[in-house]
């Protein structure tokens, strides 16, 4: 028999938990950095249709998915996936909703624990006094290992470790009395610290507390639409992928927490409610702090160099430096709902990364949830390492990429194709809609059946055969030269070759080598990690077997 | 702002802001299913119990 006995403490703490899983950083550094780099105002259509036609279809997927599988007692991905299809293979498909977990953890934690260090900074006023570039090079420093202005050595370690232990200690309290508990603090609060940093946003103005913008102008540059580049296939792979991220489907969370509601519950109002509650956070409080507030005392030409760098820098770079701008005190209270809000953002979805290993432990190991706990936490310690300590090597990007992009969008794509095909729709609508409190749209019936799982596909392929530049013109026109960033030229690192080639100083060749190394004994590590899953899987299976569970 | 990068704008957030706030208080108005239920905080509620 499982040990795992647990349940959710509430319906509010549930989609609070669910909603804090999906809001993530990305929801605050990503989202608006995407909406400006594809078409500013114009970006929100493919971006909401994708959310209608592949975000909820896939939310209701794995949250019945989750439901399902909790009947026969599993709450993690390999054995919800193998009660759905007859093929033995599918439990090893179901790997990636575990894999994915521990090893995007293992960075995730580490981008958590810079947020509650710079709460720390902000607080002690580290960036007081320091102009743009010495706040870019505090956060240098930082992620070098460099001595720290608090003096304590390797701090970024020092917090690394703190925020797991403190990730590790909810986890093991369980889920009504830990991550249920973190979800009802941490989602009003992350709500309230936007609000406060939102209403900054809108109300800058030129000339005052060294502002050289009104908000207006970051907004204009933010939502004015550019409509040409609504007809790009790169737009609408954007947004797609934005829907990918910011919602936490293809990672095998939602299905693990959906486990835990029984048959007869709702499940169609409470995705739709924590659906929505992550799309407010993501387009009506993230569109509203970055790059407006970026753009008031930066203007655009900054920002949009600043941009090509991605959220991370504005975020850990420029902000700290803008939020002094307004005085000590207010610098400081910013900086720490800032950080506090992306902290929030950050460990609700890391605690959620932690329930399908713990979850698969209990089911099929009888662990109790402690041990279970802290085993997570000592393997995303581990694994987590490398990107501490070779961050400037692309170890981090790395995990970033094949755990946190790619592996999203293939376990998304074969889980729509099992649930719909293999499963079959007609079961799977009536999991959908079985105990719903609301009346859910038969349109959705062709759309699970038939557009996601082509959607789906399409950003998959679209992925894996990205032509140079986005241009799809040319590539449709039978000039397809695959750009460095698919998925078939990263596998063959083909940019790192090409900076290698046209490289001259030996100090950077070497850095470049050395780059090269880390970079492929990361995808070997990460692909040990997966095998090694797969192996439990096949253990356990073997056990289901004795034990005449199967 | 300029006019339509404010429609925009106001159409977004507006409805975001409305579809979340429905969802929302649809759950909070929903009356919870007769125990045994998913949740443990209303367990011990005495009229939420089902009488055989």
């Amino acid at each position: 028999m499982s040990a795992n006995k647990e349940s959710w403490g509430s319906r509010v703490g549930l989609i609070l938990a669910m909603a804090g899983n999906a809001v993530g950083l990305g929801n605050f550094l990503r989202f608006p950095v995407q909406a400006v780099q594809n078409g500013g105002g114009a970006f929100i259509i493919p971006y909401l249709v994708c959310f209608l036609v592949m975000g909820i279809p896939l939310l209701w997927i794995e949250w019945s998915m989750g439901r399902f599988g909790g009947k026969f007692g599993h709450h993690s991905t390999p054995f919800i996936v193998d009660t759905m299809g007859k093929n033995r293979m599918w439990k090893y498909i179901g790997v990636f909703g575990i894999w994915t977990n521990i090893a995007v953890a293992a960075y995730y934690c580490y981008l958590e624990s810079w947020t509650l260090s710079y709460m720390m900074h902000s607080v002690m006023g580290s960036f007081n006094g320091l102009d743009q570039n010495g706040v870019a090079e505090f956060f240098n420093h930082y992620v070098n290992l460099d001595t720290s202005t608090t003096g304590i050595p390797y701090e970024p370690i020092v917090f690394f470790v703190i925020c797991l232990l403190m990730n590790t200690f909810i986890l093991s309290q369980g889920l009504a009395k830990g991550v249920e508990r973190v979800a009802k603090i941490g989602m009003p609060l992350l709500i309230l610290f936007g609000i406060f940093l939102a209403y900054r946003g809108f109300t800058i103005t030129a000339g005052e507390q060294g502002a050289i913008n009104d908000s207006s102008v970051g907004l204009n540059f933010l939502w004015t639409p550019n409509y040409d580049q609504l007809w790009s296939p790169s737009v609408w792979l954007a947004a797609a992928g934005q829907i990918f991220f910011t919602l936490s489907v293809g990672m095998g969370t939602i299905h693990c927490y959906a486990s835990y509601v029984r048959s007869k519950d709702d499940i169609a109002l409470n995705a739709m409610s924590a659906g929505w509650m992550n799309e407010f956070v993501e387009v009506v409080l993230g569109g509203a702090i970055l790059i407006p507030i970026s753009i008031g005392y930066l203007g655009i030409d900054r920002v949009t160099e600043l941009v090509q760098l991605g959220g991370l820098g504005l975020g850990f770079k420029t902000l700290p430096y803008l939020f002094f701008q307004w005085g000590p005190v207010l610098g400081a209270i910013s900086g720490v709902m800032w950080f506090g809000l992306l902290f929030f953002a950050g460990i609700t979805s890391s605690l959620a990364m932690g329930t399908p290993w713990i979850g698969f432990l209990q089911d099929e190991f009888n662990w109790k949830r402690k041990p279970a706990a802290w085993s997570f936490g000592l393997i995303v310690f581990l694994l987590g390492m490398p990107t501490v300590l070779f961050f400037n090597y692309g170890v981090f990007d790395e995990y970033d990429y094949w755990a946190g992009t790619v592996s999203l969008v293939v376990f998304a794509l074969l889980e729509s194709i099992l649930f719909a095909w293999v499963f079959g729709i007609n079961k799977g609508w009536r999991e959908i809609t079985s105990g719903s409190d609301i009346k859910v749209p038969n349109i959705y019936k062709f759309i699970i059946k038939f557009i996601t799982p082509a959607l789906l596909l399409w950003v998959f392929l679209g992925s894996l055969f990205t032509p140079k530049g986005g241009d799809w013109g040319a590539a449709l026109s039978g000039n397809w030269v695959l750009d460095n960033g698919s998925i078939i030229k990263k596998l063959m690192n083909s940019g790192l070759k090409e900076q290698l080639a046209a490289a001259t100083d030996p100090a950077q060749i070497a850095q470049l080598e050395e780059t090269m190394f880390f970079v492929n004994a990361s995808r070997t590590l990460l692909v040990l990690v997966f095998l090694s899953i797969a192996a439990l899987v096949y253990i356990a299976y073997k056990k289901r077997v004795r034990e005449g569970r199967i | 702002m300029n006019a339509s990068a404010l429609v925009i704008m106001l159409i977004t957030l507006i409805s975001v802001t409305g579809i979340t706030i429905y969802f929302f208080s649809l759950v909070l108005r929903t009356p919870p299913k007769p125990e045994p239920d998913s949740y443990l905080n209303n367990d011990d509620e005495v009229e939420r119990q089902v009488h055989v």
